[in-house]
């Protein structure tokens, strides 16, 4: 016990000895975990300046399209502009701006008559020039412009001058239509001239600010599920979980690489020739990482706690244990780094690549949620996948010790799996 | 108290160790020699536990060497050829570690630290980062680190390799005063003048195999011509002299250079004073002569027809 307790104190104090180490494991996590969780937070201020920037290019000047554009202006998604189409199309190009919207001339006399012109009748165009490199926003900016459109519209329709010069012409339009049942006829022509009727009310009694047409009949009203009511999501918990899962493999790396070393020095010899069992060997280069692992995960957690309020809200037991579960997993992952590499620097290069997959397919730089389905599956092996949810459902997602029993039970399967192959491939003979 | 019987080796098909049979007896240091290749290094690995041999055995103090938690391994010291030290610690700090693998106590521990620091010189820098040292000052502590648990054997594979001349004699100090202590030493080299300082006996490898196993006089019995005797001369020698010299009795080969003849002859005491009434009686005047001892170079070269750094 005097010579395992000696080799794991030797291995915790020359890291900690290596200051470049330390500020590797903890201050890199700690930067780019704060900077992923500013971006991804959706508490924070700084959404404000995230609104999306459209250039609106007014060729139209009509009462609908004046409307329609001050409604996009008002709207707190967009950051709208007015620009000329050229200088929109240029600013879009260069990536100055996401959308550029364009109302060509006549739009708003083309978009009344087609109002009740049936399926017939042409439409109004409005271009959307949009960065194909931000095409979900362009997405989002396309969705608002058909409410805001079809709220500018129907006000017209309603209430202004070129609504009734629509229903007019409709209803003239109406009258010499023969091909209609009469029927049909009648109840079209009785709706128009109520339609009518309303904008004339509306014109006289100078009420069309007040009830304008038709207007959207719903509002969305959404609720971040989070660990409880009226908790907000904390992008900082996840990207914290992220980066201590990444940066704590790329230690794990250093641990293994360094046996490496070890073995290509004398040291090895000595220890090898000490009366000590494979197990005190490799097992206290496991407790070793294990422990230095829950030290970086304790550190980031904590800044993450004090400077951004992230909290464990769900189980700390299943917190401590997915944390415990991960930190095995690394030490797995260092001892095999050091059995299957030859060279400390050819091991570094190909488990830097292998960390970085492992990382990026486990949910640590973007949530899992965000990848094609068949991705998602995938990733279902994919042991630092397991860590990272575990600790999103013990923080952000405030779930009970139950739901990371299956994390838990994974890493430490993957672990022994690890620390199978790693003790079966070590090459235990000196060079 | 420490034997090896038979001990045998493979590294695929190369046979690295093969069927080496040699001994050393308390307080006896042992020198093993052989160019690069030889087997001296899988030998010692054999030794110290880090290798199991495919056929064979060691025994120290009469009792087989196990595995890897044998207790047995305690009784051995381990200097590598290669520096087995932690440079971001202190001296001290190094010894505790290694002291601690042996399982020592907290009173033994210190203790053992304190007598190899004093040893070796370096309880002055006990508190100094090793990696502050010079490379002497690092291979006297390397030296320090196998004596802490007071191991009845002492391996040393190659430890004055990149070393100065003070240091390297500071380490011969060390190694001589744990002889007198009774320390078995079995002292791995290729260089002979080491060996022949320092060795009661020495063992000669070649391709994994004991080509020879004696004291330095007796080893040096084994070739034919055991001494050399170098003449200077006033003038230059005729080179048709060597034929008549090399017909006296006892004279193995004589070599002639511009000034000076070298005698190589088997007895120095029956010989040397007819080879001088030679040049006399030739009227030859000779302004200096030397005589020297067959080196374990030669040797060497007289068993395996290589030189021993080849």
């Amino acid at each position: 016990m005097r010579a395992f307790t000696a080799l794991v104190k030797k291995d915790i104090r020359l890291y900690m000895a290596d200051r470049r180490a330390v500020l590797m494991s903890v201050l890199a996590p700690i930067a780019i975990a704060s900077f992923f969780g500013f971006i991804f937070d959706e508490t924070g201020a700084q959404h404000q300046a995230s609104r999306v920037a459209v250039l609106l290019a007014d060729e139209d000047r009509s009462a609908v399209s004046t409307n329609l554009a001050a409604l996009l202006t008002a709207d707190s998604a967009l950051d709208v502009k007015a620009a000329a189409l050229s200088q929109a199309r240029d600013a879009v190009r260069r990536g100055k701006a996401t959308v550029a919207i364009r109302f060509p001339a006549g739009f708003g006399s083309t978009a009344a008559s087609a109002f009740f012109g049936g399926a017939d009748a042409r439409k109004a165009d409005i271009e959307l020039l949009y960065d194909p490199s931000h095409a979900s926003e362009a997405s989002m900016v396309q969705g608002i412009l058909a409410g805001h459109a079809m709220e500018a519209v129907s006000k017209e329709m309603f209430s202004g001058k070129t609504g009734r010069d629509a229903v007019d012409a409709s209803l003239a339009q109406l009258r010499g239509n023969t091909t209609i049942a009469s029927d049909q006829q009648r109840a079209l022509t009785s709706l128009l001239e109520g339609v009518k009727g309303w904008n004339d009310v509306s014109q006289s009694s100078g009420s069309a600010g007040a009830v304008n047409g038709p207007t959207i009949p719903f509002e969305v009203k959404k609720e971040p599920v989070t660990s409880g009511t009226g908790v907000p999501y904390n992008g900082y918990a996840h990207s914290f979980a992220g980066m201590g899962v990444q940066f704590i493999l790329f230690m794990a790396i250093e641990m293994g690489v360094g046996l490496l070393a070890q073995r290509r020095e004398g040291l090895w010899k000595r220890l090898r020739a000490a009366p000590l069992s494979r197990t005190v060997l490799l097992g206290s280069r496991a407790v070793s990482t294990a422990l230095l692992s829950l030290f970086i995960l304790a550190c980031l957690f904590l800044f993450a706690r004090v400077v951004f309020g992230v909290r464990i809200e769900g189980s700390l037991t299943g917190f401590v244990g997915v944390a415990v579960a991960f930190s095995l997993l690394a030490a797995a992952f260092g001892l095999l780094i050091a059995s299957l590499g030859r060279t400390p620097e050819s091991a570094r290069g190909l488990s830097i690549v292998a960390t970085l997959l492992l990382v990026m397919l486990g949910g640590a730089w973007v949530p899992t949620f965000v990848f094609p389905k068949w991705l998602q599956q995938a990733t279902a092996v994919i042991p630092t996948r397991w860590a990272v949810d575990g600790l999103d459902a013990t923080t952000w997602r405030g779930l009970g010790l139950s739901s990371v029993a299956w994390p838990i039970f994974f890493l430490l399967a993957a672990t022994l799996v690890f620390g199978g192959l790693a003790v079966a491939r070590f090459r235990w003979e000196s060079e | 108290m420490l034997e090896l019987h038979d001990l045998t080796r493979r590294f695929g098909a190369l046979t690295a160790v093969d069927h080496v049979t040699f001994g050393a007896a308390a307080g006896e240091m042992v020198g093993l020699l052989g160019p690069n290749g030889a087997g001296k290094t899988t030998t010692v690995a054999m030794i110290a536990g880090l290798l199991p041999p495919d056929s064979g055995e060691v025994r120290i103090g009469g009792r087989r060497l196990g595995g890897d938690t044998d207790p047995l391994k305690s009784r051995i010291g381990l200097v590598t050829q290669d520096l087995a030290l932690i440079d971001g610690l202190s001296a001290a700090e190094n010894l505790q570690f290694f002291a601690a693998l042996y399982d020592l106590d907290r009173q033994a521990s210190k203790r053992a630290v304190a007598e190899a620091l004093d040893l070796t010189g370096l309880t002055e820098r006990a508190r100094d980062k090793v990696k502050t040292f010079s490379g002497g000052m690092k291979r006297r502590l390397n030296l320090a680190a196998a004596l802490l648990h007071g191991p009845d054997i002492l391996l040393l594979d190659e430890p004055t390799v990149g070393v100065d001349p003070q240091s390297r004699n500071a380490i011969f100090e060390n190694l001589e005063t744990l002889k007198r202590r009774g320390t078995t030493i079995l002292y791995t080299t290729h260089y002979m003048e080491e060996a022949e300082r320092l060795c009661d006996r020495i063992v000669i490898l070649d391709h994994g195999r004991v080509i020879a196993d004696d004291t330095a006089q007796g080893l040096s019995k084994l070739v034919p011509a055991q001494n050399l005797i170098t003449v200077a001369l006033e003038n230059a020698p005729d080179a048709l002299l060597a034929d008549g010299l090399h017909a006296l009795s006892g004279v193995q080969r004589v070599e002639t250079a511009p000034g000076v003849v070298r005698v190589a002859v088997t007895d120095l005491a029956s010989t040397m004073p007819a080879v001088l009434q030679w040049f006399t009686n030739r009227g030859l005047k000779y302004q200096h002569v030397s005589t020297e001892r067959a080196s374990l170079e030669t040797v060497f070269l007289a068993l395996t027809g290589r030189a021993l750094r080849d």
